[in-house]
């Protein structure tokens, strides 16, 4: 990969990720990826209202993992859960001014992993709710 | 701060043109453009040029210039040498399996002539190499078999730098009297090589690693080797690769081959310096870092390196931003998605070769460009880590 296959905006949301950090009292977390293909990404969402107030990433991966890592933040914060549940992964690639093709299966995990921390999060309340808390 | 003049750390992809290396070449677009087969005196001009180009390169590894075959550059050279053996020794061993032994860390010219050539019906033994990179001798010698005629083991490895033992390997094949290939072109310019000292029948070089133009090479064929070509027509370098020569890439690759030997003392002398500043200084500088590759053993510019929790790509991509051109064997960035092969040879994990950089010195190269690497590149690495999951301090 070099520079000038990515977008100008793949390239400062990697330079300038936004939303990057951990959330230690976290109501989802989702983890998608394997570092054994060079990448992988977890998400962390709080939840209010079933309302995405806050997010955060982690990534090991590629310019493009990070930089689609750093997006879907962005699209997801303050949306409710149904409407984050339907951002896909070519959202984030269209967001970013596309992906170079090679990197529109590997490194475009985002969406997999946001949906993995609204499940995660959806779990953790039937639990709750099970439990009667 | 530095200025804006970008801090090539490359050259194992490809070096710039010499200055003199162009200088050399330009009249041979423009005023001697002739071609070296033709009987005119403009033909001789080329025929001449051409000549002399031959006796700079065999100069460099110690061949006779009628040894020097031109070609298009390294993958050719490797090709030729390879096919060209193996198609003359088919017949003599038919149904037998032809026999090839190399490693499983040479450059994908070598490797995938060879799995072409098992598609054909031989038989190829990819050898292992230790952590180091290092090709076992022993297994080496053990995988001779009777229909073997060919070992080809490269003089450098081009990512991690490790220097195989090319005296030991000709005298085993000289013992079993198998012709032996190397692939020199990371080395040339780089250390003493002496195509009778280490007794090879074949060596690879391609022009573009050596401060000559991309797209021209040799191969050196010793006397008495007869290979069967692989480009067929007019019959030139000794019937063995026809096609009209590129006389300009021809000179620059001669010229360069003459500054190689005539540098050569005072540039590993540089460049071996500021290599082994750089590596103390990164690995001094930046806690979990490690060198692949023979800590000795290795090209005097090449410095490689791993990194725990970081990718290679997103590493290249923020060098790059601080003006520093640097290169991976990390998966992300290869078109085949796959770690690189030798990072694996040398018994990598696939998480550890994608946190892996090539530094690759050249002549050009200064104490103060060292100075900015070791004091950027562990920024670069503290702000991956930072966003990297796995990264625990
Ligand atoms: C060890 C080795 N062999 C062969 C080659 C191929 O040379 P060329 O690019 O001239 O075809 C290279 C360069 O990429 C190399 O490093």
């Amino acid at each position: 990969m070099s520079a000038g296959m990515y977008s100008e905006k793949v390239i400062e949301h990697f330079r300038n990720p936004r939303n990057m950090g951990e959330i230690k009292d976290a109501d989802g977390v989702g983890t998608v990826g394997n570092p054994i293909c060079g990448d992988q990404m977890t998400i962390y969402i709080k939840v209010k209202n079933d309302r995405i107030v806050d997010i955060k990433f982690k990534t090991f991966g590629c310019a493009a993992a990070i930089a689609t890592s750093s997006m879907i933040t962005e699209l997801a914060k303050g949306k409710t859960l149904e409407e984050a549940m339907k951002i896909t992964r070519k959202d984030v690639a269209d967001e970013l001014d596309g992906l170079p093709p090679i990197k529109m299966h590997c490194s475009n995990l985002a969406a997999d992993a946001l949906h993995a921390a609204i499940k995660d999060y959806w779990e953790k309340q039937k639990k709750r709710k099970k439990s009667g808390k | 701060m530095i200025d804006l003049r970008r801090i090539y750390l490359d050259h194992a992809a490809t070096t710039p043109v010499d200055r003199e290396v162009l200088l050399e070449m330009l009249p041979y677009f423009t005023r001697f453009y002739g071609n070296a087969s033709s009987l005119h005196s403009d033909g001789g001009v080329a025929h001449e040029a051409l000549e002399k180009a031959r006796e700079k390169v065999a100069e460099v590894i110690n061949a006779e210039p009628d040894e020097i075959i031109f070609t298009s550059g390294g993958t050719e050279s490797d090709n030729l040498a390879i096919k060209g053996i193996a198609y003359k020794n088919k017949d003599k061993i038919k149904g037998k399996g032809p026999h090839i032994i190399t490693s499983s860390i040479e450059h994908p010219a070598v490797l995938e002539t060879c799995k072409f050539l098992e598609k054909e019906g031989f038989k190829v033994k990819y050898l292992p190499v230790d952590r180091d990179g290092i090709v076992k001798l022993d297994i080496l010698e053990k995988s001779i078999t009777k229909n073997t005629f060919l070992i080809s083991i490269m003089a450098a490895n081009n990512e991690i730098g490790t220097i195989q033992p090319v005296e030991e390997i000709g005298k085993i094949a000289k013992d079993y009297d198998i012709i032996f290939h190397t692939d020199a072109v990371q080395t040339i310019g780089k250390m003493p090589m002496d195509v009778k000292k280490i007794n090879v029948d074949m060596l690879s070089i391609s022009g573009h690693k050596i401060y000559a133009p991309k797209g021209v090479g040799a191969l050196y064929v010793k006397r008495g080797v007869t290979l069967q070509p692989i480009l067929n027509g007019g019959g030139h370098e000794r019937k063995l690769r026809s096609g009209t020569e590129n006389i300009p890439g021809i000179v620059g690759l001669g010229k360069a081959c003459e500054l190689a030997k005539k540098r050569m003392s005072k540039d590993i002398q540089h460049i071996k310096n500021l290599r082994d500043k750089l590596i103390k200084g990164i690995l001094e500088n930046i806690e979990k870092s490690y060198l692949n590759g023979h800590p000795e053993k290795r090209l005097i510019n090449n410095a490689h390196f791993r990194f725990t929790a970081i990718e290679g790509e997103s590493l290249i991509m923020d060098l790059d931003e601080k003006g520093i051109a640097a290169s991976t064997g990390s998966a992300c960035s290869s078109k085949k998605l796959q770690p690189s092969h030798v990072l694996l040879a040398i018994g990598l994990t696939p998480v550890e070769a994608h946190g892996s950089l090539r530094l690759t010195l050249g002549r050009k190269n200064t104490k103060n460009e060292i100075d900015y690497v070791i004091e950027t590149l562990p920024k670069v690495v503290n702000r991956l880590r930072e966003i990297s999951p796995l990264w625990k301090k």
